[in-house]
Order: C-alpha cells, then structure tokens, then sequence
C-alpha cells in the first residue's frame, strides 16, 4: 500500500451497504481483544472525532464512524479501509472519551486486524524489515554510527538483531514478512 | 533523587537528532547526573504497535529485562520510548498471563521481565529528581528578554492513565523548565495539538497541515523560537519548516531547539558545544541577542 490519499480512502464509500456485509459477531470478537474491550461503551457521542487533529484535514478519517461500522459489524468495511492508516496515535481521543472507551486503541486493534491480511503502508514493512536486520526500527547508516566517536559521543550499543528475532519466533506478523533471500523469520 | 541512570537512545535519536543527545549528554552532566549506556538495545517497540500489538510488547519487555540486568532505571531523550516502556512495565505487572505470555518469547534469547525498573523521560527527570529550584540555581546567564514557546509532544503525558506528574490538557513541566533559564515562555493556541510527524509517509500532506497550524500560531505570539522535546517533533518541525514554508507561500523563520540546547546557553554553554551547527532553521538571531545582551550587562 502506498501513501494514503483522499481519493483512495474514499474507496468503496460510494458503494452501498448490502444486508450479507453485516457480521453481528465481530463487535463480540473486538470485546475479546486487549485494547477494544469497550467497544460496545461507545455511545457515539463524537468527542473523539471533534477533538481529531488529523480528521480537521481529511475528509475520510472518522473515529466515531470506524467504531460505529465495527459495532455494526461491517468488518471488511474497517479492516480494509485506508483511512485506519491515518491515525497519528496523539491518544487526544483515548483521554477525553467520556465512556472510556480507548478509541486509539481501537484503532490500533483494527489496524492490527487489517495487518494480519498484510493490508499495511510501505512504511511499516520497511521498519519491519529494519528491525530484522540491525534491531532498530531505522537503518542508521554506518557513516553516522561512525561519526559518535569525533562528536565526543559513547559508542551506539548494538541492536543484536539475532536476539530480537529469536524472542519474534512465533509472531504472526513476522511470520508474513518475507527476508529479502525470500527466507522466512518462521523459517529459522 | 535518584542521580544514575541507564540512557536509552531509541532509534530516532542516533538516526537523525544528534543534537538533542550532545546537548542533553552536556546539561545532564552540568546536573549531576550520571549516565550508563545500555549494553545493548533494540527498537522500543512503538513504531511497531500499529502492525502488531505483540511485537511492541514483546520488544519493549526485551529493553526492559535487558536494563534489569543492569539494575538501574531507564532515561529516554524520546516520548515514544519513554511512554512504551512505560505503559508496558506497567501492563505486565498488572497482568500476569500476558506476562508469562511475553516472558515465554524473551526466554528464547535468554531474558526475563521482572518488572523492576523505572522509566522516565528526560522532562520527568528534570523535574522529579533534578527538581526547578536546582536548574534555575545552574543558571549563569538568564535568557532574559527572549521569548519562546513550547512544544511537549503528545507522548510525553499521553494517554494520561500512564503519566501523573503533569496534566495533558494543560502541561506545565516545560514552561516552567523554560522560565527556569530566564526566558518568557509565551502561550498560544492549540499548544497540546500534535505536530502530524506519525503521519509522514503514511499522508505527507496531513502532516505537513499539522505542523503549519502550529508553526503559524506560534507566530502569531511572536515567538522567537519554538521548544521541543522529542526528537519526531523535532524534526516535524526542523526539517520540514522550509518545506512548509513553500508549499504553504508562508515565512516562519522560527529555529526549533531542544530544551536541553535552550537551558545549555543558559548555563553558559557555547552554541557550537551544544551542536547549533545541526540545526536547519538557523538560530542566529538568538544568539546574537544573548550575545548583546551580556555584552550590555558587562
């Protein structure tokens, strides 16, 4: 997936709602979920999506909505909508919920959900691969490492990547991340 | 107080915001307080939480055990790894089957979560075991007359339920460490909103509305230089202010510091020690004005 703009997260949005999308049980699975236990809380009141930094400028990224559709069980509707994407994870929304409801941890529920199918911006996968690689989240180029020692800084400790993907065994979302040598972390 | 503890760079520091850890190895120092590296670290977890709620745990439990061993709490210069490490050392004490669940993970690389340090952000830090009266008593030239804003940064005290020593809606941490070197700091509108930095890569153009919201209230109230402390802020706003500037057909011309190059000049610090050279907006105005105004002093 490539950056998100207003035209593709409109996508779908003009389609309408047909009665086999609903899924009534996906609000009970959310329940179960460290993260969104209060979905059902939410008695859309719209404070989250008032107080949204990022929904001031875009037309498509909604909280309230988001959490409307999951307690209506429109689940693909969520999981595959890119603008789960757009969230800046400010936690204004979680703070000032009146029914406590979490709404950025709800979100990172369904983007979580939506990872699962490998639904994710570039950037992510770029991170993962990152992290697989030296234990950082960036690729810190050597030049940079290098240069500590004549700005009077301690060396960088090492990021013991060997050690980071041994404790990842088992992750599912790594074990959908392919190596670049087309190996598997599920692999080792 | 506490006076020794285990800095945790993170990622983004030693990436991209070296100035941040030069200038804040250089106060920290002036303070007393005396910093260990870690032995070895990896990613904090955050960045990963939106793709996979485990593997934030999982990574977070794995700096966490890995300062255990050491036996020291934990100092981060970023928001990011100080809320994480936070938020997780909590959850995992709370929580005793998520935490056999991640100890089962960190046992393959040898590891235990025992969940006996403490995190902090260096504001915390330099409010709870520096303490205001102390910071303002290494003050040897009082940045009087200059007038700056601040920028906290969301993960400094949010999601609120995680943080107690200040109050999201209304942060008085940095202004305080602010006018503790002399300087005014100003208030402005939307000062608690975020700087749109998680939103790069994934809608630059969100981003970059967020910042220019701030940067354009932050000129309203004529400030002369904007305060962070974090290094994503940072670069939110450093590296990006030209760009918007020109997507925007705006002029702003405000430096951004780090709080620590801002109480370094206090202390009496050369720019250059604090690594001013790095930043993009320049701040040479500032240091001019400081300049003149000791010269009038003498």
């Amino acid at each position: 997936m490539s950056e998100v703009t207003e035209k593709s997260a409109q996508k779908g949005k003009e389609q309408p709602i047909k009665a086999s999308e609903f899924d009534s049980t996906f609000k009970y699975e959310l329940q179960k979920i460290s993260g969104s236990e209060n979905i059902l809380k939410c008695f859309q009141c719209g404070t989250c999506t008032s107080d949204c930094p990022v929904a001031r400028y875009s037309d498509s990224y909604r909280p309230r909505t988001l959490i409307h559709m999951a307690q209506l069980g429109l689940r693909d509707r969520v999981l595959n909508s890119d603008t789960l994407w757009l969230c800046a994870a400010c936690f204004t929304c979680t703070d000032r919920c009146p029914q406590g409801v979490e709404v950025a941890s709800v979100i990172r529920v369904f983007r979580n959900l939506a990872a699962e199918k490998n639904c994710i911006p570039q950037v992510f996968m770029d991170q993962a691969q990152s992290l697989l690689e030296t234990g950082y989240a960036y690729k810190i180029p050597e030049l940079r490492i290098n240069k500590r020692e004549s700005l009077g800084l301690p060396p960088l400790p090492k990021g013991n990547p060997e050690n980071v993907k041994k404790t990842l065994k088992g992750v599912k979302f790594f074990q959908n991340i392919q190596k670049p040598e087309g190996e598997k972390l599920s692999d080792q | 107080m506490t006076n020794k503890y285990l800095i945790f760079l993170g990622c983004a520091v030693p990436y991209r915001v070296l100035s941040y850890e030069i200038s804040s190895r250089k106060v920290l120092a002036k303070l007393g307080i005396e910093l260990v590296e870690m032995p070895e670290f990896n990613c904090c977890g955050l960045p990963f939480d939106p793709v996979s709620h485990e593997t934030m745990l999982i990574l977070a439990a794995k700096n966490l055990a890995l300062a255990e061993q050491e036996g020291l709490n934990i100092l981060t210069l970023c928001p990011g790894c100080a809320g994480t490490l936070k938020k997780v050392n909590k959850m995992l004490n709370d929580d005793p089957s998520l935490r056999e669940q991640i100890n089962s993970h960190l046992k393959e690389a040898g590891l235990e979560f025992k969940g006996s340090v403490e995190t902090k952000h260096i504001l915390q830090l330099l409010r709870e075991d520096v303490g205001f009266d102390k910071i303002k008593a290494s003050v040897v030239k009082p940045l009087t007359n200059l007038k700056v804003a601040e920028h906290n940064g969301c993960h400094v005290l949010r999601p609120k339920k995680y943080f107690d020593y200040d109050d999201p809606e209304d942060p008085q941490t940095l202004k305080r460490l602010i006018e503790a070197t002399g300087a005014t700091c100003l208030d402005y509108m939307d000062e608690t909103e975020c700087c749109g930095a998680p939103s790069v890569g994934v809608s630059d153009k969100i981003a970059l509305q967020l910042a220019r919201d701030k940067l354009s209230h932050i000129k309203m109230v004529n400030a002369q230089a904007l305060i962070t402390v974090c290094p994503f802020c940072h670069i939110m706003y450093d590296t990006n202010e030209l760009r918007i500037e020109k997507t925007f057909n705006e002029v702003y011309g405000i430096p951004i510091l780090h709080y620590p190059q801002l109480l370094g000049l206090a202390m009496g610090l050369t720019p250059e020690e604090l690594a001013f050279g790095d930043l993009r907006v320049k701040a040479q105005n500032i240091i001019q004005q400081l300049t003149q105004g000791a010269n009038k002093c003498e």
